[in-house]
């Protein structure tokens, strides 16, 4: 289908395949096996400006732009899934200091991170807060010029291997949400060190790690927008990363789909290749529909932010919770369509299978998604 | 450094086909892409201007659509892209190729250095790279895997040989020629592509370079391909087993039934 994209955009797309294709397949499997920090992927991702597509020009980016960023993740999730959300969740990591960073904070952070030379984090979730946000517990209590963070964050992708962190935290327990604030915090911090490293089923190039706060002390301008702002920030910065899920999500989908195509065209049963066989195409042809369906919900969405829409949170939680259970349908198929070898680790349809469970569950599990979804449905019915 | 590099536009395939009757390479519905030993090229040209400075210029014969292997050169961090292309160049074979280049490469002015590729991966032939030293009288040095040391006057270089490395010093300005030792070519960054999207490329034909008819295109060009064909597949051979005194023994006595 042609979404018709600019000029500008096939060339993302073009630059963003060649990167996944040379760069990125070739070494999916070995990171998958290693759970290593795949740097040589990310340093060319960086030389080539990927990091620059969430990041103004002013600050060294190519300009912010969903669209442009869910291109990217797309193309490297149809590679490797694992990989591809190292790049965006640095993009996650990033979008509090692009949405809500005063100039000083942006000059200090952005130039390196949009050229990948430092990638960034975005450290939330606790053990006790995961859909229910409002529940952390992480204090940030203001002595003179500075605050002192204590707590624990867990489950942070990127966590150890950024280099900077944006990390909410409590600065007044008695507002509840309203009394969480969101920080810039460095590593190498005092006070600030990393705890368990996860062993995770799927995207295991990418690091999930726990982030320890140990009366670490921060410069008070180091505050992203106001004291109590922590949640809107939160809010604001997963509209503009959620469809970046969808689209790895999506990424995911598409690889699986390639490579459940490619085998069945190759493997030969009853004298035919398998793809002769309608029970074959039928699966095929619901898988490629879906992806598409799922192109289109999250293009639609990535310009609607782009374009300055209102009220996204609905249309991007759409298109992560249907991107994201498209992946799992189709990759599962993949598994059966290349039958005993799908469940075999010599093949890569099991790693899409296992890359597409994460994102029915993170940013927001797929309940969540239909929360929001829920919710802001009756809102509009009631008007 | 004034860097010029000399590129060729190939099929991407490695299974070159071949029209029987006209003896040339069959181009249709074949993708084009930048000759893969280019590449490294390019890349040590971007590699020595990261680090003294100075300018690329990119040169390509070819027809028309040889615009686009300079615009990726220059996504590459190539400067300026020159694309001599002519009716009167077509059938030329690597010496009126060269010849026609070194017009170029006067045309486009002062150089320390010109860098190509050992050769292409469609002809093989790894004469172009020479000839053009030849026809503008400046040494060269072929097959490079690493440049040592690289200063005004001069450059310090390895060489790799079948049968070992030599280390070789010429003055500049001169041409070499790069294997793919030498580097691991770079992913054009995306503000790259912008910039290559809109470079200004120049086109050089006969008018611009006023070359000897005589030599240049077909007529210009020496070489007759009487007949293209596969070289039969190597046979199997034999091998010699047993005790190492005995198949010595064998070995000696086939030996000499061969050369009787």
């Amino acid at each position: 289908m042609d979404y018709l994209l600019t000029d500008e955009q096939k060339m993302i797309k073009e630059l963003a395949h060649k990167i996944a294709e040379e760069k990125i397949r070739p070494v999916a499997a070995k990171y998958d096996l290693t759970e290593e920090f795949p740097w040589d992927v990310i340093k060319v991702a960086g030389e080539s400006d990927m990091f620059g597509l969430f990041i103004p020009e002013e600050y060294g980016g190519m300009g912010v732009n969903v669209l442009n960023l869910c291109l990217a993740t797309e193309e490297f999730s149809r590679a490797c899934g694992g990989i591809a959300v190292c790049y965006a969740a640095s993009a996650l990591g990033t979008f509090p200091i692009v949405l809500f960073g005063n100039d000083q904070q942006k000059k200090k952070y952005l130039p390196d991170l949009a050229k990948g030379k430092k990638i960034a984090a975005f450290g939330l979730t606790e053990p006790e807060a995961g859909s229910d946000a409002a529940a952390i517990k992480t204090t940030a209590v203001k002595k003179g010029d500075h605050y002192v963070l204590n707590g624990m964050k867990h489950f942070i992708t990127n966590g150890g291997d950024a280099e900077t962190y944006t990390v909410v935290a409590m600065t007044d327990k008695n507002k509840g949400a309203r009394g969480a604030s969101a920080f810039i915090v460095e590593k190498g911090t005092p006070g600030f060190t990393f705890g368990k490293k996860e062993e995770k089923l799927g995207i295991r190039a990418s690091s999930t790690r726990e982030l320890i706060f140990n009366d670490c002390k921060i410069p008070a301008e180091n505050l992203l927008a106001k004291e109590g702002m922590g949640f809107i920030v939160t809010m604001k910065t997963f509209d503009m990363s959620r469809p970046g899920v969808a689209a790895q999500a999506l990424g995911i989908a598409q690889g699986a789909l390639e490579c459940a195509g490619k085998y069945s065209r190759q493997r030969v049963q009853f004298g035919k290749p398998i793809s002769s066989f309608q029970g074959i195409q039928w699966m095929l042809a619901d898988m490629a529909t879906e992806v598409e369906a799922a192109r289109a919900l999250v293009y639609a969405c990535a310009r609607a932010i782009d374009a300055g829409c209102k009220d996204v949170g609905r249309d991007s939680a759409m298109a992560k919770l249907f991107a994201s259970d498209v992946a799992m349908k189709v990759s599962t198929d993949a598994v059966q369509i290349l039958g005993g070898y799908g469940y075999m680790k010599d093949y890569p349809a099991e790693k899409y299978m296992r890359d597409a469970k994460i994102t029915q569950i993170y940013e927001g599990t797929n309940q969540i998604q239909r929360n929001i979804i829920g919710l802001q449905l009756i809102k509009d019915m009631a008007k | 450094m004034n860097i010029i590099v000399c590129i060729k536009q190939v099929p991407e395939t490695t299974e070159v086909r071949i029209n029987p009757e006209t003896n040339t390479l069959i181009r249709d519905g074949v993708k084009s892409i930048i000759n893969p030993f280019d590449m490294y090229a390019i890349e040590e040209a971007v590699r020595l201007k990261e680090r003294f400075g100075g300018k690329i210029s990119v040169i390509t014969m070819g027809p028309p659509q040889a615009e686009g292997a300079l615009r990726e050169a220059i996504s590459m961090g190539a400067d300026e892209g020159f694309l001599v292309c002519d009716r009167a160049f077509a059938g030329s074979d690597t010496w009126a190729t060269s010849y026609t280049l070194s017009g170029a490469i006067r045309k486009v002015g002062a150089f320390d250095l010109i860098i190509c590729g050992k050769q292409a991966s469609d002809g093989d032939t790894a004469q172009v790279g020479p000839g053009i030293a030849t026809h503008l009288d400046i040494p060269q040095v072929t097959y490079v895997k690493k440049i040592e040391e690289a200063g005004e006057k001069s450059m310090r270089v390895e060489r790799m040989l079948e049968e070992g490395f030599e280390i070789i010093e010429t003055p500049l300005p001169a041409l070499i020629t790069v294997v793919k030792e030498i580097n691991e070519p770079r992913i054009p960054s995306l503000k790259g592509m912008m910039r290559a999207k809109s470079a200004k490329i120049t086109m050089l034909g006969q008018k611009d370079l006023n070359l000897d008819t005589n030599k240049i295109g077909l007529c210009g060009s020496p070489t007759q391909v009487v007949k293209i064909f596969t070289p039969p597949q190597r046979q199997g051979g034999q091998i010699l087993q047993g005790e190492t005194a005995e198949i010595a023994k064998q070995l000696a006595a086939l030996i000499k039934d061969e050369v009787n």
